[in-house]
């Protein structure tokens, strides 16, 4: 029954220098599926390797199972790792990789045998047990990989950046196996992505990092609906972030000057907000309702179109707004009126999917910026 | 102005391929004419002489002993060099704390010192009155087979050391982590993962420190306890048996033609053999390995290998200083300074040993440099590259005494060719593969990308060479030239081939040789004032490589 508890985990590298992970908590429950989703650099690696025992913690503790494992080396946490460039040992074939760990770990031949097979025969593998890692594609060596971690019997496995090195189409395709192969096993998994789409396909829980620190933790819907911050907004998902303050306020409704004294309704939301506040609002692109020429809507913005793309299954607009603002607004290709570059449009969105953040201390440029 | 003339002109001509063929085939065929093929032909001229030995039952038991010894002394060193510095090495690499940079640098010292140092500070510690040995009263290791063993320890520990540390410092640890998330006590993973994966390092660190054991032969004749008037020893190797009986004599030919074809031939199998070799990492003893793995016993393995650092490598190495300094105080410095007596012979051989040591670095540096391109870029195709690589390292496996005597004996026969000459032709084909080795090794590091992308831009071939090669490779060049430097200035073996024994052109190492083994009469203060002065000399040398490479590290 693994679960995992992180309790104001502290590390730092380079002689004190460099905070990767600050005063983290977590808590991941059984059998849950958990990500670590942030920009490279954010310290989510260093929490992967800080929860497996490859290092420690400066600060803090750390839970297995209820059970305080700080001191306690890597080879005992029972832990499956799966590393991002895979560490299939080079001079071992599939056979004495997969059977590595139960090896280490004396389990009788017979029954390192019977593991063995049984977790290549899960990967679909056994049949090149015999080749060399070097002899196998990316992702045979990343199911092998899969394959080893697990068969020393663990039931945490951690998994580090594990479709990193793949393939566009394997990548998608390895996502829904690994996230079945851990709920048919009832594994618990932690999963350090940079990729925010993989996070949310895979995830029961994701938890998004920054700068060494958790900013916030939820579901995945939670994290797309609910953004505590600018920065999750833009990370989750992409946003259009306009400037403005705040004009009045009534009720459950204020009312925002954009630039160019745009005006525009929203939730007033997240307690009372004080007048000429300055405040980021920001709207999804796929949030945005896109009609031609000049309508009236609420939250309805004029402007042309600069730029057209077309992604596959989205189109993609830029909007210049007549205040100078430029808006990204996408829509469902195969539902979507096609619309040419300079065409006069109307861009809107109903209160209910846009939010709004305090003006960041940084400025909004630096909090956007990944780092 | 005139320089750019002269480069530009230069980066015209080598876009001719005929301009390019000649520079390669010239460097080819002074590899083949003056490295290679004289000491093959040389062994060869006295091929008929070889049957008289076999014809004196005692005389052919005694070279055969020699040849075993020779051999056996290099297995054993190795062996043991090996399971002695791997945990220096592991202590130095994976350690944390700073004072391993300073541990890391003294193990460099046995590296640095003149062998002939090495063996008389080794002979003063261990057998001399006034060193460590008279604690217990008589000599502890009187001159022959265990001094001679921990000599040659002694000279080639920092070569298994620093092989293994660079080794370790570029293994990815990644593979570690796995072996130990998969449940292994660190020892295991260390043995199972990390030793196997570094096994072609550990390969050739044991090539070099027993093609070096093998080739020894100054420092080696001083503690082989050599009976005055020079006819036995009580320790007799290849190289001792060669200068006993005098290079010219049957048995001489034969032990040197056996050195060099066994040298050769166990350097092909270990070549050959070695990536087939698998370390055995199947069997598994957890509770046992898990012990071991523990702190104490790292402790004490951690403590262990800096005691036999420290008490068997690092202080009899340096314990010559002290002689050296009592020189300064007893008078022998201003003696030395005024140049009397056996210290007049003592400048000339200084000044003879940097000079040929400059001429050999010189020419090694210009004729050696298109060959390291040759070898790095396979300019001749793959195979034979391959081949080139193979031949250029042939000098540093076999033994200096006898590729010294073969190149002696081809010479030989062109009379007109100077004494000095030959000498200066031996050293080159001893220290030649260290430069190549060193600069084709730094070429290969160069991405092609590079060169393609300058090539690309209008960069004709020599421009390329000069403009991308060359700038990233200097630190190498420095440090290959530098190495070629020291190891002319050290060679001892193939000198007192070359050289006749009344011969005026004696290098520095020959002359102290003399004065240690009391062909010339010196006193404790000479020797160590003299093989001080080499060594304060050789420390520059390491103090100018060392600043050099930290240099081009930062930069890099």
């Amino acid at each position: 029954m693994p679960t995992v508890k992180v309790e104001n985990v502290t590390k730092k590298f380079g002689k004190g220098k460099i905070v990767a992970v600050y005063n983290v908590s977590l808590e991941i429950k059984d059998k849950e599926y958990f990500s670590l989703l942030g920009p490279s650099g954010c310290g989510k690696t260093t929490l992967l390797r800080l929860i497996a025992g490859l290092i420690t913690p400066d600060e803090g503790k750390i839970y297995i199972d209820g059970k305080l494992v700080n001191d306690v080396p890597p080879e005992d946490r029972g832990v499956g790792f799966m590393f991002q460039t895979y560490a299939l040992f080079p001079h071992m074939d599939v056979w004495d990789n997969v059977t590595y760990g139960p090896r280490v770990r004396a389990l009788p031949t017979q029954q390192s045998d019977k593991l063995g097979r049984e977790m290549l025969e899960m990967v679909r593998l056994y049949e090149r047990y015999k080749a060399l890692p070097r002899e196998l594609s990316g992702g045979m060596m990343q199911r092998v990989a899969l394959a080893r971690a697990l068969s020393a019997g663990s039931k945490l496995l951690l998994l580090d950046e594990p479709l990193g090195a793949l393939d566009a189409k394997i990548r998608l395709q390895l996502r829904n196996d690994i996230r079945n192969l851990v709920k048919d096993l009832g594994l618990t998994a932690i999963h350090v992505t940079h990729d925010q789409s993989e996070a949310m396909t895979m995830s029961d829980r994701i938890a998004v990092m920054r700068k060494g620190e958790i900013i916030q933790v939820g579901t995945p819907q939670e994290l797309y609906m609910n953004p505590r911050n600018i920065f999750v907004a833009n990370f989750v998902g992409e946003a259009n972030f306009l400037e403005g303050h705040i004009e009045s306020v009534k009720d459950k409704v204020a009312v925002l000057e954009l630039r160019g004294n745009l005006r525009v309704k929203v939730l007033n939301e997240g307690g009372p907000r004080k007048l000429e506040e300055n405040v980021v609002l920001a709207v999804r692109p796929e949030a945005f309702l896109l009609e031609k020429g000049r309508k009236e809507a609420v939250n309805a913005m004029f402007g042309s179109i600069e730029r057209v793309r077309f992604e596959g299954t989205n189109l993609r607009y830029e909007v210049r707004l007549v205040n100078g603002d430029l808006v990204v607004v996408t829509c469902p290709t195969l539902s979507c009126e096609l619309m040419e570059v300079g065409e006069k449009v109307t861009v809107s969105f109903s209160p209910d999917k846009s939010h709004v953040f305090e003006y960041p201390r940084v400025g909004l440029g630096q909090e956007l910026t990944a780092e | 102005m005139i320089g750019i003339g002269v480069l530009k002109f230069l980066d015209k001509m080598s876009s001719k391929r005929a301009v390019r063929y000649l520079v390669y085939s010239v460097a080819v065929i002074f590899f083949l004419s003056l490295i290679l093929v004289p000491p093959i032909l040389g062994i060869g001229f006295r091929w008929g002489q070889v049957g008289q030995v076999f014809e004196n039952p005692g005389l052919l038991s005694q070279a055969m002993s020699a040849i075993y010894v020779s051999f056996g002394v290099a297995i054993f060193v190795s062996v043991i060099d090996i399971v002695a510095g791997l945990p220096l090495a592991w202590y130095i690499a994976r350690g944390k704390s700073r004072w391993l940079n300073v541990l890391d640098t003294f193990v460099d010292i046995p590296f640095i010192l003149p062998t002939v140092a090495l063996g008389y500070s080794l002979l003063l510690f261990w057998s001399r009155p006034g060193g460590f040995s008279s604690i217990f009263g008589a000599s502890l290791i009187s001159p022959g087979w265990l001094l001679v063993v921990l000599l040659h320890f002694v000279f080639s520990f920092p070569i298994i050391v620093r092989v293994m540390v660079g080794s370790l410092l570029d293994y990815q640890r990644v593979y570690e982590e796995a072996s130990r998330t998969l449940g292994a006590p660190p020892l295991t993973a260390d043995r199972t993962v990390t030793l196997s994966i570094l096994k072609p390092s550990l390969v050739s660190a044991f090539i070099l420190a027993f093609a070096r054991s093998l080739s020894e032969t100054g420092a080696t004749m001083m503690v082989a306890g050599i009976a005055a008037g020079g006819k036995t020893a009580a320790f007799v190797n290849g190289p001792v048996f060669i200068s006993l009986v005098g290079k010219d004599s049957a048995a001489a030919v034969f032990v040197s033609l056996m050195l060099i074809v066994v040298a050769i031939t166990i350097f092909a199998v270990i070549t050959i053999l070695g990536p087939r070799l698998r370390l055995p990492t199947k069997k598994v003893w957890p509770s046992l390995e898990r012990r071991f793995s523990g702190s104490n016993f790292t402790i004490s393995r951690n403590a262990i290998t800096i005691i036999i650092f420290l008490f068997i490598v690092l202080i009899p190495s340096l314990f010559v200083a002290l002689p050296a300094v009592s020189a300064i105080t007893n008078g022998t410095l201003s003696q030395a300074l005024s140049g009397t007596g056996i210290w007049q012979g003592y400048w000339q051989s200084l000044i003879l040993s940097y000079l040929v040591a400059a001429a050999v670095t010189l020419i090694n540096v210009f004729i050696g440099l298109p060959m390291a391109v040759l070898i790095a870029r396979k300019r001749v195709g793959g195979p034979l590259s391959a081949i080139m690589d193979i031949l250029v390292n042939i000098p540093l496996v076999v033994p200096s005494i006898a590729l010294g005597a073969s190149m002696s004996f081809f010479w030989g026969n062109f009379t007109f060719v100077p004494e000095i000459v030959i000498l200066i032709f031996a050293h080159m084909a001893i220290t030649y593969p260290y430069f190549v080795r060193s600069m084709s090794s730094a070429i290969e590091r160069v991405s092609v990308d590079l060169e393609e992308a300058s090539r690309i831009l209008g960069a004709k071939p020599f421009a390329r060479f000069r403009t991308i090669i060359l700038p990233l490779t200097k630190y190498s060049l420095f440090a290959g030239a530098l190495m070629v430097f020291t190891r002319s200035v050290d060679e001892t073996g193939a000198t007192l081939a070359v050289l006749s024994s009344t011969s005026a052109f004696k290098t520095a190492p020959v002359r102290l040789l003399d004065w240690v083994n009391g062909t010339v009469a010196a006193t404790p203060s000479d020797i160590g004032l003299g093989i001080g002065i080499l060594v304060i000399l050789s420390f520059a040398v390491l103090l100018v490589l060392r600043l050099v490479i930290r240099r081009g590290e930062v930069k890099q």
